[in-house]
């Protein structure tokens, strides 16, 4: 009895590019699965304003292979390191399955994480959206940045631009013809003599330098922070300005972000404390429309910049503002590209609730949109819709 | 990189071979790979097979496998082994010298337990490469047809994958045909011998119904939708039985996983121990085999469990003891009560002989409920663990009270035990040809989202509506589905 050797083969690791097509397919499964959960993703990390490459972790729930399978409550054995005792906890049940290290001794529960960028996200995100092409107008566009492009090579430079390969290059091809020409004269070519670089062989990169029009968005993000404004409506308010902000950033090469809460008195506030303050007390909406309007005026000159204001509200606004808020909701129309306004109702509560959106319906501007969310599933649709109003896509 | 060529492992492989004879090991011919890790993961995704036919859920199990080893999560095989004659095992190209000599002598104890185990007779060994490879040119070739393509192909593997181990669980008991079947019944129907039958009422004959569909409990659901769905196309019906056929090759090794990692464990120990290693060599195969045979903390190791077994048994059955340690496990066995010599001690004239006739009658289940006893629960510290809320909780430990129900829920979980045991009652269900199935209900309820989603499978495949009739939170259940989608009914 012998066994047979197979030396390893290096030509051979292309063997297992088999997997490819699989591999593949799998991951159109998986990026399906990532679009249709996209909503509960996005509610969980706080994203909003991120750098787009940053690395966030998804959970995929997606492709499972079913069969039939014993549910949670089957009970296990295990092995103790000699103090096992009843009543110890020695894990966690795999309802949201956290765990990576036991992954993969169960088969029934698939579920593991994948790396993602932000930006892939995104991408996957507004896949099967079909947008108009947001046009921008061109007195938008400002030159931004000054950049420098390579662009050839030139024979003088500066010592950091000296392109190493290639003058070496050009010394060995010169040493090369020295060398015929030194034989063909039918002398004796010295190998051991130096042959020294010569001014001729350096080479030096060549910049350009170019100006890039820059274009320029600021979206504006106002909410009621209330006392009615519960976890749950923060969280339906948190989900819509994410997608905003996401979309208007792929559009855009710089887009800025201002939260703006209210209550009955409108204030400029961090990321953090915008969706994670409460206030309390009553709501003067148009309070914070009169502040995004001072920022609009202060920093973002609607000829420079394109403005997208979104405003989350539950509408319970004081009767007695009613007036004031519809005239700055008004003036928030003429400065921006587009403004919307988002009723956050979990479901069944605007049969009790007093709405603005009867109010609003008042408004006119073609850019202006007004709409129910009561639950997660129409964050996505009226995403939609509510872009479908942008003012620069219309036919001029 | 290596510290090793192929000459240093033709040379170790003669020793070991020279050493798996002397000890009575019997194997297959062994063809042994050397690949680097793309290679391997490239066949652990596909289960070891040169040749296997495409589907996405591969391709997945390629991408779990590399995330995992690319975060370090887990690293892997050193080697891997497949059930062919003659076998075939993958080694790494990265494992030093010492790594090497001890899974080549690892593969030989596989390759013996795979030729004399009974679970594996089934498998036909000398055919299964070729058998992969007809199935994957078969596969491919339905792909290529325009008729068919490669949805519909994944469509149906999809299904099929779903319910392929739902089926027999022992090939060693021969599958009734039909016509032994209606014997079967007709015989039963029979009055039973009666020798008061005099004295007593003459019982009422009740003829048997030989036309119902299936006759009996049918456990092979994909062989079964095969033979008696007429709408299925044939490519399709080929496609449930290549997924059924892939399935009875992987299920002797997911019975056998404890006895098998075991044995094949403790033989790479005694070969390597008899080798005569270089210190250096010595050393490091100590320190890898105490790595490959540790006690997972809270979880089971098979090579472990399996190994304390099998040096169990040899022990019992008067082996000497090798190590000190076995000396004094010996005098703590006794001294637990638990060191009976054995009823058939006296039909083995040695250890070896017992060990020999245990890997090949045996699979894990009755391994573990013939050697694992109370003393040995006690020493590898089992304890039972139930979900409490968010939490996984220690219920029961290995002692005196509840040692048995331990070992219960341990032989409950082991190989195909983790599978449920569902059977198709009747094909023809009310007259409407609903698919009525049953599960064994065992205490374990089924996953609902899991049972929802096998159920559209076999909706799917069956083409009329299914139930399956099971316990779920301690009442009977029958989970519908049928053209409107999923629905549930309590049973009285």
């Amino acid at each position: 009895m012998r066994g047979l050797f197979r030396p390893y083969s290096s030509s051979d690791s292309l063997r297992s590019d088999r997997s490819a097509g699989d591999r593949l397919r799998h991951r159109r499964k998986v990026r399906k699965s990532i679009q249709e959960n996209i909503v509960d993703l996005f509610a969980e990390e706080s994203i909003i304003g991120k750098n787009r490459d940053k690395i966030i972790k998804v959970p995929i729930r997606g492709v499972k292979e079913y069969r039939f399978i014993y549910g949670e409550n089957t009970p296990g054995v295990g092995q103790g390191d000699g103090n096992a005792r009843p009543g110890q906890v020695v894990g966690k049940t795999q309802e949201e399955g956290q765990g990576v290290d036991k992954a993969g001794d169960q088969p029934g529960v698939d579920y593991y994480e994948t790396d993602v960028t932000l930006d892939e996200l995104i991408e996957i995100m507004f896949e099967d959206l079909e947008l108009p092409d947001m046009e921008r107008k061109t007195l938008r566009e400002i030159p931004a940045e000054r950049i420098s492009k390579r662009e050839g090579y030139r024979r003088v430079g500066i010592r950091v631009r000296l392109d190493k390969k290639r003058t070496v290059k050009r010394k060995i091809r010169r040493e090369l013809s020295a060398k015929r020409m030194t034989e063909g004269a039918g002398e004796e070519w010295d190998e051991k003599k130096r042959f020294p670089f010569h001014q001729d062989d350096l080479t030096y990169r060549h910049l350009v330098e170019g100006i890039r029009p820059e274009s320029n968005a600021v979206v504006i993000c106002i909410m009621d922070t209330s006392g009615s404004m519960d976890t749950m409506k923060k969280y339906l308010a948190r989900s819509f300005f994410f997608l905003l902000y996401q979309f208007v950033s792929t559009k855009y090469r710089n887009v800025e972000i201002v939260f703006i809460a209210h209550h009955t008195e409108g204030r400029e506030v961090t990321e953090e404390e915008f969706f994670h303050k409460g206030d309390s007390g009553g709501t003067f909406i148009s309070s914070g429309y009169h502040k995004a309007l001072e920022v609009i005026k202060d920093r973002y000159d609607p000829i420079l910049w394109n403005v997208y204001a979104f405003h989350c509200s539950d509408g319970d606004n004081f009767e007695s503002d009613n007036p004031a808020a519809l005239k700055a909701a008004k003036e928030l129309c003429e400065a921006g590209n587009l403004f919307g306004y988002g009723e956050i109702k979990p479901l069944g509560s605007r049969y009790y609730e007093s709405s603005m959106l009867n109010i609003f319906r008042r408004i006119e501007e073609k850019n202006f949109q007004a709409m129910l969310i009561e639950r997660k599933e129409d964050i996505w649709s009226s995403f939609k819709a509510f872009l479908a109003k942008d003012k620069t896509a219309e036919p001029a | 990189m290596a510290d090793y060529d192929t000459n240093d492992l033709e040379y170790w492989d003669a020793k070991i071979c020279e050493k798996a004879e002397e000890f009575g090991l019997s194997c297959y011919p062994q063809e042994f790979e050397i690949c680097d890790h793309f290679q391997m993961l490239g066949y652990m995704a596909y289960s070891g097979m040169p040749s296997h036919y495409p589907h996405w859920s591969l391709g997945k199990a390629y991408e779990k496998l590399k995330t995992f080893y690319d975060y370090g999560v887990s690293g892997l095989p050193y080697e891997m082994v497949i059930n062919v004659d003659p076998a075939r095992a993958y080694l790494m190209r990265d494992n030093s010298l010492a790594l090497q000599i001890l899974t080549i002598a690892h593969v030989y104890g596989h390759n013996d337990f795979f030729k004399n185990n009974f679970t594996f007779k089934s498998t036909r060994a000398e055919f299964v490469l070729a058998t992969f490879k007809v199935h994957a040119d078969r596969v491919r070739s339905y792909i290529e047809d325009p008729s068919v393509g490669l949805e519909k192909v994944e469509a149906v593997l999809d299904a099929a994958h779903a319910l392929s181990f739902s089926c027999r669980r022992n090939s060693a008991i021969r599958k009734l045909s039909r016509k032994e079947q209606e014997e079967q019944i007709l015989e039963a129907a029979k009055a039973p011998v009666d020798i008061f039958g005099r004295i007593h009422k003459r019982p009422q004959y009740v003829e048997p119904d030989l036309h119902k569909v299936p006759l009996q409990p049918e456990e092979d659901i994909l062989l079964f939708i095969r033979d008696y769905n007429p709408r299925l196309s044939e490519w399709e019906k080929d496609l449930l039985t290549i997924a059924h056929e892939e399935a009875q090759y992987f299920i002797p090794q997911v019975e056998t996983k404890i006895m098998n990692e075991g044995w094949a464990s403790y033989w790479h120990r005694e070969i390597l121990n008899s080798l005569g290693l270089p210190e250096h060599l010595h050393l490091e195969f100590l320190v890898r085999h105490s790595q490959v045979v540790r006690p997972f903390p809270r979880g089971l190791n098979p090579y472990h469990l399996g190994l304390r077994i099998w040096d169990k048994l040899y022990l019992q059955y008067g082996g000497t003891p090798r190590t000190p340690e076995e000396e004094s496990l010996i005098a703590r066995m006794e001294a637990e009560d638990d060191y009976t010599k054995p009823h058939d001690i006296a039909e083995f004239s040695s250890a070896d002989e017992k060990l020999f006739a245990v890997r090949m009658a045996d699979r894990d289940v009755s391994f573990l409920r013939q050697h694992l006893t109370e003393f040995m629960m006690r020493a590898l510290d089992m304890f039972q663990y139930e979900p409490l809320g968010e939490d996984l909780v220690v219920t029961k430990v290995s002692d005196r009270a509840s040692w048995r129900e331990v070992k219960e829920t341990l032989l409950k979980n082991i190989g195909m035990g983790s599978t449920p045991v569902i059977t198709i009652e009747d094909a023809d269900h009310g007259g409407n040809r609903i698919l009525f199935c049953k599960h064994a209900h065992d205490g374990r309820d089924l996953q609902l989202e899991y049972a929802e989603k096998t159920l559209a499978y076999l909706f799917k495949l069956w083409g009329h509506e299914v139930v399956l009739q099971t316990t779920f939170g301690n009442k009977h259940v029958s989970f519908m589905y049928g053209d409107r989608g999923f629905s549930t009914k309590s049973v009285k």
